[in-house]
């Protein structure tokens, strides 16, 4: 079988020779169109003149566009028609497209973009978390409020308390290939478009509302992108439209892809969020009740926003039970770009969260920040079930109070697949923690400038999309006469290797080797009605679709061939390469031409949808995650204490993928998660000025890790266990679990500053040098 | 302009060029090689490296910020022509793909054009070869993992490329007479060194600049000569060789030359360019003002010295007469006791919020001379008068220490931005004097040391 084999990437070979095609590599017609956006200079106001003369003059200039000259459907919003592809009047964020170039080349149309006069009235904008509050600007009538039990009563009879506030920075996606679209019209009206996109159904929605025409008229293809991260859920739909729209008035193909500073500029980033908390506890470390609100900075337009925020709710008990939870959720409107997805989804955020909690409590108590989450975890429920490996070492310290818990999340769903005991064992032990924390106190006595810090973080990640209709999938999957497979889904392919996962699937359900299988691209005229590869589900869903399809034809396959050799069906088996009849051996390519002659459809659907889901989002109640996919990290950092300037010196995870349907690819993953989820808590900072302009939009200003930001020392394990509920082969979901595992750096940079006094750091995030620097001083200051 | 350069084997003659059209552009939308990525279109990310060789060797150039005449009379491979004629692919693409070095794949081709070079020349600091290239994905343990099992692979027959005659183009002069000529009949012109700055103006800036000229060819410009006077070396020296030069003579500097930018960035700039573009945060003024060095500028035919610090007289305004260019610059003979600290928010491949440069003189326990000079903190890189005033003659003691590093705040009022805040700076700034002092006496742990 090749599931649970560790194949490279599928498209390994195409990318190391340069020969894999991404958007604006496809080959184009000489007199194809390039276009640019003209965006407005301003954060909030009203245009009151627009001169285009310039532009239109320019050289190469074919033709400019204004809303007014859109045909129909003015509107990119995945969500609630509140995103005009161009401005209708109204600026809301700088960087807001208002007009559109269409020109021969990308750079006469970049160049001519920014020849526009344009005059407005400008109006005061709101930017921050106060101006939003001061002025009631938000989504939804008022915050979101969920409550497990009686927080504030649990926080205020609580032997001791901590509180605080904290504000954690967004996050630009740098995906390596930016933004990028292309149309090609068709007779009657129709459109193909080409889109860097993880939602190519989106793109065909949008765009048919855009040429008003119906989604049949609108074909999308997408076979990779350079990188997604969420940054390509909604925010491809403005390109691609932009191009369909054009392609239609000119009759010519049309390509968009924005300048990297363009992207940066116009895109929407990960939410950033203020966290205040209060948490109550006993002296021995039982976390009695925790109150979280949290204000998120949304931007201009609703996007995704809702169920980011939602998502931030539902991580705010991370791995722990706490009998009382309150979490307060203000979704505030800003002038600022549109915040939108980000890997994780707004778990990440409130996961920084109830780490925080955590991390000052075992500060204020003196005590083991480990031991003090382990005390906290949910109980380890399902033994002897297929939930948990056999791990040595799954009983919590000593010293922890034997009663059950509830273990209901805060939300009502009960965790009945948690891994972190045993996981959270077997990584200490591995990454030899008690003799590094003992060098690590042993190294800060005896080290005034330079601060070693150790940090351990969990995971409990719910995998689901919580709006749960988008938890279905469809897969097309031909087998040709000559035995050669094609594969078709509705997932896209950004890199995390979800191709090579399905056909690994594909490939096994029909017994055959890799190489019979062709992966297609993503095709909304081959799997209609996708959702977008998103909330790491691409290979759940998708894998079942497959097998579903597979199977559909592979019984069609034996009930023929068990007729014409007059054997039981169950005595036909597909094995490397061959099948069984009976008695009988042919090769797949024997079988399939068989049937072929035979008159069996060769051909199938396959469709799944996810069970188990129930979910009321405005009480916020019910079960919305299938199954909880697991982790742990333990990361050692050094810091300067004269520059803020630190380093990861190591880094440990065990990282739960359930029955790995690739382990190369999902270590991958996790590596990768993790150096993306440090990045985002340590140098990663955006910077808007008090205009409103983002003022850190290129690599230049705009730091991602680079190569020696990796840990020196990186060691990543799988937790080879089962997922005990049904999913393809019992894998785990892997994109976005593994990125909340950075979050262990952030502490352990905590606990290096923490290092140089006896007040708690109180660190924000980004951590950079100079906020370490300036937390230093705090603390020694204090 | 005219140029002819061989393209992954095979010879290309091209007429009539825009100065300013970038390989990257050309390659991409002339040719239809699109394996070579556009990530950034300003050197920040490394998807669109190339391998450039010439006479001085096998370099990895960023073919974002490359203009056309800077590629005549060289082999420029790119990511199709690393595979040799049959298809077997390079040890580097091969190692790529057995460690899952790739996800996306987008930075990919860049990675293997560093990683080929890199193998090219035999280098094994992998991380250093590899800064300027950007990937979102792996989070890099694979790839370099890949970088180290290739290292002691030989190098394929079919990367030997041998350099094609040059074109030559009148703007393009041969010998610094012809540059100071032609400069000084044509003021207006924009001078192109390594085009690490003067590429952004076109990519971003979205400028058309006319007329330009090239110096790249201008081999005399790259001349070091070691003499009495000191070590003088010429404007077109680029980066990677200054930091191989400095490596023996000041440790410190070349510490901070390896995190200046990355290898393609280095390879490219130079240190003419460096200083005559007056950026108050550029690393090299601040090392070169603190080891009193002498810039040498040059019209038609006449030349004059000045110390370096003179030359930058305010935010964007240089000591540079229309016409007149940097021929070289001289770093007087002295025992070495420079140091250098640059603060960045990421370790590599970062613009400085502070550069600090210290060479503190110490004789019987008492400082006898003593020059400081910062980038990032005022308009220009600045030598810190005031403190290092109350250094000279005092003893060299934390209490002096203390002393001068109060006095940077009279020496400068940083201000705040996207890199750092003037508290920042001006607080970071003072501990570097402090950290001078401390691994001068014997205290010399950087957190760059720092074991697991």
């Amino acid at each position: 079988m090749s599931v649970a084999k560790s194949l490279p990437h599928d498209a390994a070979r195409l990318h190391v020779t340069g020969a894999a095609r991404y958007v604006d590599d496809i080959p184009t017609p000489a007199d194809t169109l390039h276009l640019a956006f003209g965006v407005s200079t301003i954060a909030r106001g009203q245009i009151t003149a627009m001169d285009l003369a310039a532009v239109r003059a320019a050289p190469g200039v074919v033709a400019v566009l204004t809303a007014e000259d859109l045909p129909f459907a003015n509107d990119v919003s995945p969500s609630v028609h509140d995103e005009p592809l161009l401005s209708d009047g109204a600026v809301h964020y700088m960087g807001q497209p208002l007009f559109l170039v269409v020109a021969s080349t990308h750079l006469a149309a970049r160049k001519a973009a920014h020849l526009a006069r344009i005059d407005y009235a400008e109006e005061t904008p709101i930017l921050t978390v106060e101006d939003a509050l001061a002025a009631n600007s938000r989504f939804e009538e008022g915050p979101r409020i969920w409550e497990k039990g009686s927080a504030t009563a649990a926080v205020a009879a609580a032997p001791r308390v901590v509180s605080g506030l904290f504000e954690i920075g967004g996050q630009e996606h740098f995906y390596l290939e930016g933004q990028a679209a292309l149309a090609e019209p068709q007779e009657g009206g129709d459109v193909i478009i080409r889109s860097s996109t993880q939602h190519p159904t989106e793109i065909q929605h949008k765009v048919g509302e855009a040429l008003g025409i119906p989604m049949h008229g609108v074909r999308v293809e997408t076979r990779r992108m350079g990188g997604g991260f969420g940054g390509k859920e909604s925010q491809g739909n403005a390109l691609a439209v932009a191009c369909a729209v054009a392609a239609r008035l000119t009759g010519r193909v049309c390509k968009m892809r924005y300048d990297r500073d363009d992207d940066m500029i116009i895109t929407g980033k990960r939410h950033d969020i203020r966290i205040r908390y209060r948490a109550g506890f006993t002296e021995d470390g039982d976390v009695l009740g925790v109150e979280f609100w949290h204000y998120l900075r949304c931007g201009w337009a609703q996007d995704l926003s809702l169920p980011v925020a939602d998502r931030a709710m539902l991580h705010s008990d991370n791995a722990y039970c706490i009998p009382a939870m309150r979490i307060e959720s203000h979704r505030l409107k800003t002038n600022t770009q549109s915040a939108t997805a980000f890997r994780g989804f707004g778990g990440p955020q409130g996961m920084v969260g109830i780490e925080r909690v955590m991390d000052h409590v075992a500060h204020d108590l003196g005590i083991d920040p480990v031991a003090l989450r382990q005390r906290n975890y949910y109980d380890a429920l399902g033994e002897g079930g297929l939930s948990a490996p056999r791990a040595s070492a799954t009983h919590p310290p000593e010293g922890i109070s034997q009663e059950k818990k509830d273990n209901l999340t805060p939300y009502g769903m009960a965790v009945e697949d948690f891994e972190l005991h045993g996981m959270t064992a077997r990584l200490l032990e591995s990454a030899a923690y008690d003799a590094r924390r003992a060098a690590v106190a042993d190294w800060n006595a005896s080290n005034d400038v330079i601060k070693k810090g150790l940090g351990f973080s969990p995971v409990k990640f719910g995998i689901s999309f919580t709006l749960s209709h988008l938890n279905q999938a469809g897969a097309l999957v031909h087998v040709y006469q000559d035995g050669s497979i094609h594969l078709n889904h509705g997932g896209t392919e950004m890199g995390q290797g979800l191709f090579q996962k399905v056909a690994q699937v594909a490939a096994s359900r029909f017994g055959v080797d890799l190489e019979a299988v062709k992966i297609t691209a993503t095709d909304t005229g081959k799997v209609p009605n996708t959702s977008a590869t998103a909330a790491s589900s691409g290979s759940d869903l998708n894998g079942m679709a497959v097998k579903a399809a597979c199977d559909t034809i592979r019984d069609r396959m034996a009930a023929h061939l068990a007729e014409l050799h007059q054997c039981a069906v169950a005595q036909v088996r597909f094995d490397r390469g061959a099948v069984h009849v009976g008695a009988e051996v042919m090769s797949f390519a024997e079988a399939a031409h068989a049937c072929y002659l035979g008159r069996v459809s060769l051909s199938a659907t396959g469709y799944y949808k996810t069970p188990k889901l129930s979910w009321d989002r405005l009480r916020g109640q019910g079960r919305p995650f299938f199954y909880f996919a697991y982790g742990a990290a333990l990361t050692e950092v050094a810091v300067d204490t004269r520059s803020g300037e630190n380093r990861i010196l190591r880094a440990d995870i065990l990282h739960d993928a359930g029955a790995s349907l690739n382990p190369a690819l999902d270590i991958g993953q996790v590596e990768g998660a993790y150096v993306q989820g440090a990045g985002w808590l340590t140098t990663e900072e955006l910077v808007w000025d008090e205009r409103g302009a983002l003022r850190t939009h290129a690599p230049s200003t705009y730091k991602i890790p680079a190569c020696s930001d990796r840990p020196d020392v990186f060691n990543v394990s799988l937790w080879d266990g089962q997922n005990r509920e049904e999913t393809i082969y019992r894998s785990k979901a892997v994109g976005e679990p593994p990125f909340m595992l950075g979050i262990s750096a952030w502490l352990a940079l905590s606990d290096a500053v923490a290092a140089c006094g006896e007040t708690y750091p109180a660190l924000d995030a980004p951590a950079t040098a100079e906020a370490l620097w300036h937390a230093v001083r705090r603390v020694r200051d204090a | 302009m005219d140029v002819r350069f061989l393209l992954n084997g095979e010879t290309v003659e091209l007429s009539d060029v825009s100065p300013t059209l970038t390989l990257l552009e050309w390659l991409r939308e002339a040719r239809h090689l699109t394996g070579t990525k556009e990530g950034c279109n300003e050197g920040d990310c490394g998807a669109c490296t190339v391998m450039v060789t010439d006479v001085e060797g096998v370099t990895a150039l960023n073919a974002c910020i490359l203009f056309m005449p800077q590629v005549d009379g060289k082999a420029v491979r790119t990511v199709e022509g690393l595979a040799g004629p049959d298809g077997t692919l390079h040890p580097v693409q091969q190692a790529v793909i057995d460690h899952h070095g790739s996800q996306c794949g987008f930075c990919t081709p860049g990675f293997v054009m560093s990683m080929a070079v890199g193998h090219m020349n035999g280098a094994r600091d992998h991380d250093d070869q590899l800064a300027g290239n950007l990937c979102r994905c792996t989070g890099y343990a694979p790839i370099v993992r890949a970088s180290e099992t290739v290292e002691d692979q030989p190098v394929p027959d079919w990367m030997q490329d041998t350099l094609p005659k040059a074109k030559g183009n009148l703007m393009q002069p041969e010998s610094v007479e012809d540059l100071a000529t032609l400069y000084a009949a044509q003021p207006e012109a924009v001078l192109v060194a390594g085009a690490t700055d003067v590429g952004l103006w076109v990519t971003k800036g979205l400028r058309d600049l006319d007329p330009v000229i090239f110096l790249n060819r201008c081999a005399e410009l790259r001349a070091v000569t070691d003499g009495q006077d000191g070590l003088r070396i010429g404007a077109m020296v680029d980066m990677n060789r200054l930091l191989e030069m400095m490596e023996e003579r000041y440790p410190s500097y070349a510490e901070m030359l390896r995190r200046y930018a990355s290898r393609q960035v280095r390879a490219a700039a130079t240190l003419g360019g460096n200083i005559a573009n007056g950026s108050p945060i550029g690393d090299n003024p601040p090392p070169l003002i603190a080891l009193g060095a002498v810039l040498h500028l040059r019209h038609g035919a006449t030349r004059r010295s000045l110390p370096l610090e003179d030359f930058f007289l305010d935010y964007g305004k240089q000591d540079r007469k229309p016409g007149e260019f940097v021929e070289a610059i001289t770093i007087p003979t002295q025992p070495d006791r420079l140091k250098v600290y640059k603060l960045s928010k990421r370790f590599d491949q970062d613009i400085s919020a502070v550069c600090g440069a210290f060479s503190i003189s110490v004789n019987e326990g008492r400082v006898s001379a003593a020059r400081i000079a910062f980038g990032g903190m005022a308009g220009i890189p600045k030598r810190a008068t005031a403190a290092e005033a109350v250094l000279i003659g005092q003893a060299w003691t934390p209490d002096t220490i203390a002393t001068a590093a109060a006095a940077l705040a009279d020496d400068f009022t940083p201000l705040s931005d996207m890199r750092a805040s003037a508290d920042y700076r001006l607080g970071t700034a003072q501990q570097m004097l402090e950290r001078y002092f401390a691994e001068d006496t014997g205290d010399a742990l950087s957190v760059l040391e720092v074991a697991p």
